[in-house]
């Protein structure tokens, strides 16, 4: 939901650059999985808080429910049981957008303004300009919006722009009851991090660290990990992610280079026609016809 | 942002529980543990600390009876206390658990601690059996991670460090449920952490009003504010207080139940008003006497064997929640009548109409008659609810109630006053308990919650003078009290709770405040609504000081003596101005004033709690004594012992739970929790689910000898099969919340399949330990 | 139009209306796909009701021309067939974009150039129609990796196309009185006799 009182600072489909005088906070929500206890809590308040509700489904032999993420669904818990050192660990993942500083949904987005990214780092889907082609489905490293079966809209965490720019924290960081979703500037939150991380090494897990990854610019929903050297472990989140080459490429390069092509080819053919002039019908040949005619 | 004690001071999160559950995905130290073993380890750590000599020296010195010795006769063999009588299945004589008195009319102590009868050394006698290996024995725990919770929870007996204990249902809800929460208890009087800030032992309660309705007493067994309840041995209003006040055991002893008098005139007076005088013997005999147990157990054995004509089910499920399903349903069919005052259409209003494999009854063989009477939800009305930390805050009305709902209070007071016009017209064969009933509410059929709370919290009856100085007026007719010293035996005050006097005094509704400012740093939020008793928020806080009355931890000041009186960041758990020499003890709810890590007479089932197997236990033996096997003293009616199975034909543990995503037999109503976990399952752990080629999402049949449920399989690595007594068991994990009332998808009632016996003590059924089979369909 | 009776046949009405067929949906097709393509052809969506719409229509459009293009190509195929002649007509394509036809080999019913034209576009149609595929969220779901290829396919091979397309409409611009053949189906024998020789001694029998 695309908010005026947020300055935008890019959006899809959009060559020109966006008013940039003002100076806005970076903010950021940091998932600390290290304190997560898998309780859905926030799943219900980003239910409650943007109105949108899935089917009751089933149980699949696992506590993931729902078992993905949907367009109603917009951050799901994802449960996995891992053995590291011989230890059981259950590391409980809330997973949804990640708010990349470098969009790959934006960057593949042909819809002018259907994605936009606000000044404070949130990108958010304006579902009034998306016209449903799913490219964000194909931008996204981390495989999060969903096109709605009713509506053909594409959707995903806003991380609650609406609250944030009222200064509301999220719904979920709200509702969170152990302080596993911190929100707030994203200087503050790599500083919360840092602390938690110090505490996490202080416990016996030597490769806690910060889940921000570069790949895409950083992001603005960020993990503490315990086990950072493997994100793998939490649900199969990428340990390098970044926006696909081929997505790179498709609307990098290709797009200038196909369209001066093709301008080349236009205007090519058209200099050819005055330079070298047309190709007449052959004088000679007409005379040749004509006079078998007259035979 | 997060300030989280266990980030500041280093905290270390253990969790002990048979699943490794969503807790345990947070902690530093997990240890698996067999349901039903419970005492066994918690007598380990006991020995632990006392054969590592990890306690708190001072403390246990002279904080809690360790030094007091007990009758010679105590004894305890073979898995039995002194004074067992077998044919009656209880402790016929409990004299030789008795403290020796000595000629001045006090208990006798010893404080060397070395007098063979003194309670420390018959507690290291008792516990000296539970070494780690029996631990392991007993338990399945492996060794290295009883040891390692040992260690750290011996690291709290230092006097600047506590640990705070916190349990669930996964404690209480068995056969010796009580005795389990004695364990922890005197496990934190032996660590001196009791009274600490961040000390203690903490239930977390199963709803959000389960202090609230303990405090208010919805027990036959008791009267508001934990009054023992008048039986039909108390023939009178003399003998009955007499029993109830009891004397100190030691000198100079606070002895706070003495006020027992003042307390339960100024409930007859809230009451029955001026029906309650010392002529009437303050209404005594309007008071229902109880003749046997009352417990829910016993009234649904009653009803079961149609003894019971008409049930009133308000804000219960017990088809769903009480054990086996089967018995309850039938038990329900023999009743003339059940009202279910409820906002919701529960399993039980529906107990007779047929809900496929879900509920098979065949409405035409039952007679009952159901009314439904719809309720109002907690924020649909205004009201209190008081947290486990005793803290009672007002919430206020949310939203009006659908359709034809109803306050709960306004349907009470419905039918009360339709009774008592109907005594009035017909008479009765003892209208007077109704007839007097005080109902001074503005509107006689819709009490308001803002005058009930005025009522409980009570009121000078008439002007309350200095006793001092009879001029000086302290509180005129009609005030609210502050605060339940105020209370008098004389009938000159009225209270319908004396522990949650002060809730309401002339200052207004305390439970309503909302500072949250906490300036010790201690989160004593005393601004806060109202934490019973008179706004203390750490119980018996004076053992946070030595006998000096100098905190034990300096950094985190509960109480201290200030010279003249107490101070410190709480209400002081003592009297003001008991200076240390005087000797007052901080346990001042008991007579000897101290903490008791052994129990006395009070306990059924033993003075010291000891580990027996459930009643359905895969093991042959009781390891620590095969004569015993399980409570001695647990009642367990004839047909549901019969009903018990064997581990031959059950040869799996089960235990039943709930979900953070589910709040009991309520949310699978509501569509948001019904999203997050729409349907039955049970969890299996991976080596038994591979031995049964089971796989996850399969459905499968779990069998007890009392009915089955069906449900889909999580195969997990969270629940391990562990090493019992030198054999493999293994433990299926069975959440509750299914019905087949509700928005989630229908489901079985979990509690078909656990057995019909209770704690010794409570007769809390055993939920948390049980057998069962299970096989893929 | 009156048209000399001696003049060629060149296309029937079938053929011609199956060329336009494809040919209009391709113009749609192109429109339609370059708005998607980069944010200055956007506005194109307007020719189609907005961007929601143009993203519907599109693929539809395109399963269309598909099919008819499954047509033309069953038509033409064999008079596609590459020989020696185009070989050598392609190897000196350059004289003839000069203006010196006069010494080009002499072509049949299609020159070099057009064969190689028809072949390329017959691969780019099967690969936009299979990269299309890939994108279409409205219908399929194919795995993530699968759908960042078929819109890197697609793009390319939609630029590819469009650029032929260009040269294909040009040539016929530029060659004069080839788009009669289009219009109304024959060619003057002259313009026949001059540009595909062989095909006009096929058809004459001179």
């Amino acid at each position: 939901m695309a908010l005026q009182s947020l300055d935008i600072k890019q959006r899809s489909a959009t060559t020109t650059p966006s008013p940039q005088a003002r100076q806005t906070m970076e903010i950021a929500k940091l998932i600390d999985v290290s304190a997560c206890i898998g309780c859905k809590a926030c799943q219900v308040a980003c239910m409650e808080w943007n109105d949108v509700r899935d089917e009751v489904g089933s149980c699949h032999g696992i506590y993931d429910n729902p078992v993905d993420l949907t367009e109603n669904s917009w951050t799901v818990m994802r449960y996995a049981e891992v053995e590291e050192q011989g230890k059981l660990e259950w590391l409980i993942r809330k997973d949804g957008c990640m708010h990349c500083s470098d969009p790959g949904c934006l960057k593949a987005c042909p819809s002018p303004g259907a994605i936009i990214q606000y000044a404070n780092g949130i990108v958010d889907f304006n579902q009034e300009n998306c016209i449903g082609c799913g490219y964000c489905v194909t931008g996204c490293p981390f495989n999060v919006p969903r096109i709605s079966k009713k509506d053909s809209k594409a959707y995903k965490c806003t991380l609650c722009s609406d609250r944030v720019a009222v200064n509301q924290a999220p719904a979920c960081a709200k509702a969170c009851p152990t302080g596993a979703i911190q929100f707030g500037s994203k200087e503050d939150m790599k500083d919360y991090a840092a602390k938690r991380i110090t505490d996490l090494k202080e416990r016996g897990y030597d490769k806690a660290g910060l889940y921000d990854p570069a790949g895409v610019g950083g992001t603005h929903v960020m993990y503490v990990l315990h086990h950072a050297d493997k994100p793998n472990l939490y649900s199969g989140l990428p340990a390098n992610p970044s926006i696909s080459s081929l997505v790179t490429m498709w609307k990098g390069a290709t797009k200038p280079l196909a369209a001066l092509a093709l301008a080349g080819v236009a205007l090519g053919s058209l200099f050819h026609y005055v330079m070298k002039g047309p190709n007449e019908g052959s004088k000679e040949i007409e005379k040749e016809i004509e006079k078998e005619d007259a035979q | 942002m997060g300030d989280r004690s266990e980030e500041a001071r280093k905290a270390k999160l253990i969790v002990v529980d048979p699943r490794f559950n969503r807790t345990a995905a947070v902690a530093d130290i997990y240890a698996p543990i067999r349901p039903g073993s419970n005492i066994a380890f918690f007598g380990g750590v006991i020995n632990y600390l006392l054969s590592n000599d990890k306690i708190h020296h001072d403390y246990v010195k002279h904080y809690t009876n360790a030094a007091f010795l007990i009758d010679p006769g105590f004894g305890f063999d073979d898995g039995l206390f002194s004074g067992y009588d077998e044919v009656k299945r209880s402790y016929g004589s409990k004299d030789t658990w008795k403290y020796q008195m000595g000629a001045d009319g006090f208990a006798k102590i010893d404080d060397t601690l070395q007098d063979p009868n003194c309670v420390f050394q018959l507690m290291k006698k008792h516990y000296s059996r539970y070494t780690p290996e029996m631990v392991n024995k007993v338990c399945g725990t492996p060794k290295d991670a009883f040891l390692k919770v040992c260690e750290i929870v011996a690291t709290t007996a230092a006097a600047n460090k506590t640990l705070s204990y916190l349990y669930a249902l996964g404690l209480t809800e068995h056969s010796n449920g009580s005795q389990n929460i004695r364990c922890a208890a005197m496990i934190q009087l032996l660590l001196g952490n009791m009274g600490m800030a961040g000390g203690g032992i903490n239930a977390l309660r199963g709803h959000s009003n389960v202090q609230g309705i303990t405090d208010m007493c919805l027990y036959a067994q008791t009267l508001p504010g934990y009054l023992g309840a008048p039986t039909d041995g108390d023939k009178d209003f003399a003998t009955y207080v007499a029993k109830r006040t009891p004397k100190a055991l030691r000198p100079g002893q606070m002895n706070f139940p003495q006020n027992f008098p003042k307390w339960f005139v100024s409930l007859t007076k809230a009451w029955y008003g001026n029906a309650a005088t010392k002529e009437t013997n303050f209404a005594y005999d309007y008071f229902p006497k109880l003749g046997g147990a009352s417990d829910a157990l016993s009234i649904f054995n009653d009803m079961f064997h149609g003894k019971v004509n008409g049930f009133f089910c308000q804000g219960f499920n017990p088809l769903a929640s009480l054990p086996n399903k089967k018995k309850v349903g039938d038990a329900l069919a023999k009743l003339k009548y059940m009202i279910v005052i409820d906002p919701l259409a529960t399993d039980t209003s529906e107990f007779w109409k047929p809900h496929g494999e879900f509920n098979e009854v065949d409405p035409s063989k039952i007679a009952t008659e159901v009314f439904r009477l719809p309720a109002t939800f907690f924020a649909e009305t205004s009201g209190t609810l008081t947290n486990s930390g005793r803290v009672v805050q007002w919430g206020w009305k949310a939203a009006n109630a659908p359709g034809d709902s109803k306050d709960d209070a306004e349907i009470v007071a419905e039918i009360f006053l339709t009774l008592r016009a109907m005594y009035a017209k017909e008479g009765g064969a003892f209208p007077d308990a109704i007839r007097d009933l005080t109902w001074a509410y503005n509107q006689p059929f819709s009490p308001s919650p803002e005058e009930v709370l005025r009522e409980i919290n009570g009121k000078a009856l008439v002007d309350l003078t200095v006793p001092k100085d009879p001029t000086k007026i302290l509180f005129k007719a009609g005030d609210q009290l502050p605060s339940f010293g105020f209370l008098r035996d004389d009938g000159s005050t009225s209270c319908g709770n004396w522990i949650y006097c002060g809730t309401w005094s002339q200052a207004g509704n305390n439970t309503a405040r909302r500072d949250n400012s906490d300036p010790s740093g201690l989160g004593q939020t005393l601004n806060w609504g109202f934490s019973w008793p008179v706004n203390r928020r750490i119980l018996y806080n004076r053992a946070s000081a030595d006998l000096q009355g100098k905190p034990w931890d300096s950094s985190r000041t509960v109480l201290k003596w200030t010279g003249k009186a107490w101070g410190g960041n709480d209400v002081p758990d003592m009297r003001p101005n008991a200076a240390p020499e005087e000797y007052v003890m901080p346990f001042i709810m008991t007579p000897e004033g101290v903490g008791r890590l052994f129990s006395r007479e009070i306990m059924a089932d033993g003075p010291l709690p000891e580990h027996y197997e459930p009643f359905e236990s895969p093991i042959d033996n009781n390891p620590l004594h095969p004569k015993v096997k399980s409570n001695p003293v647990a009642r367990v009616y004839k047909a549901d012992m019969e009903a018990f199975g064997t581990a031959k034909d059950f040869p799996y543990v089960a235990t039943t739970y709930r979900l953070v995503e589910h709040f009991h037999f309520w949310t699978k109503y509501s569509q948001a929790n019904a999203i997050v976990q729409p349907e039955q399952f049970v969890e299996i752990g991976e080596a038994l689910a591979k031995e049964k080629g089971i796989k996850a999402g399969d459905r499968v049949k779990v069998r007890s000898n009392r009915g089955f449920i069906k449900a889909v399989a999580v195969v997990t690595k969270r629940i391990k099969s562990l090493e019992v007594d030198g054999k493999q068991v293994h433990t299926i994990g069975i959440p509750i919340h299914w019905g087949f009332k509700g928005t989630a998808k229908p489901g079985f009632i979990t509690n078909t399949l656990t057995p019909y016996v209770g704690d010794a003590n409570t007769q809390t059924p055993e939920y948390k330990a049980f057998l069962v089979n299970v096989e893929k369909i | 139009m009156i048209r000399d009776p001696k003049d060629l046949k060149r296309y029937d009405a079938g053929e011609r209306a199956n060329h336009w067929v494809v040919g209009i949906s391709f113009i749609l097709l192109a429109l339609s796909g370059l708005a998607f393509f980069h944010p200055a052809f956007f506005p194109l969506t307007q020719l189609f009701g907005g961007g929601t719409w143009a993203r519907i229509l599109h693929p539809y459009i395109g399963v269309f021309m598909a099919f008819f293009f499954v047509l033309l190509f069953l038509r033409f195929r064999k008079l596609n067939k590459m020989t020696d002649a185009d070989r050598e007509w392609l190897s000196r394509a350059k004289e003839m974009m000069d203006g010196n036809d006069h010494n080009m080999p002499e072509q049949g019913k299609y020159n070099g150039g057009q064969k190689m034209m028809f072949w390329w576009m017959t691969i780019c149609m099967v690969a936009m129609t299979v990269s299309g595929v890939f994108i279409w969220k409205a219908q399929f779901t194919v795995p993530i990796d699968l759908a960042r290829i078929g819109a890197v396919v697609h793009a390319v091979v939609g630029a590819i196309m469009i650029a032929m397309i260009m040269v294909h409409v040009y040539a016929a611009i530029w060659t004069k009185g080839t788009i009669r053949a289009m219009w109304y189906g024959t060619v003057t024998r002259a313009w026949a006799k001059q540009h595909h020789r062989a095909w006009y001694r096929q058809m004459t029998g001179k």
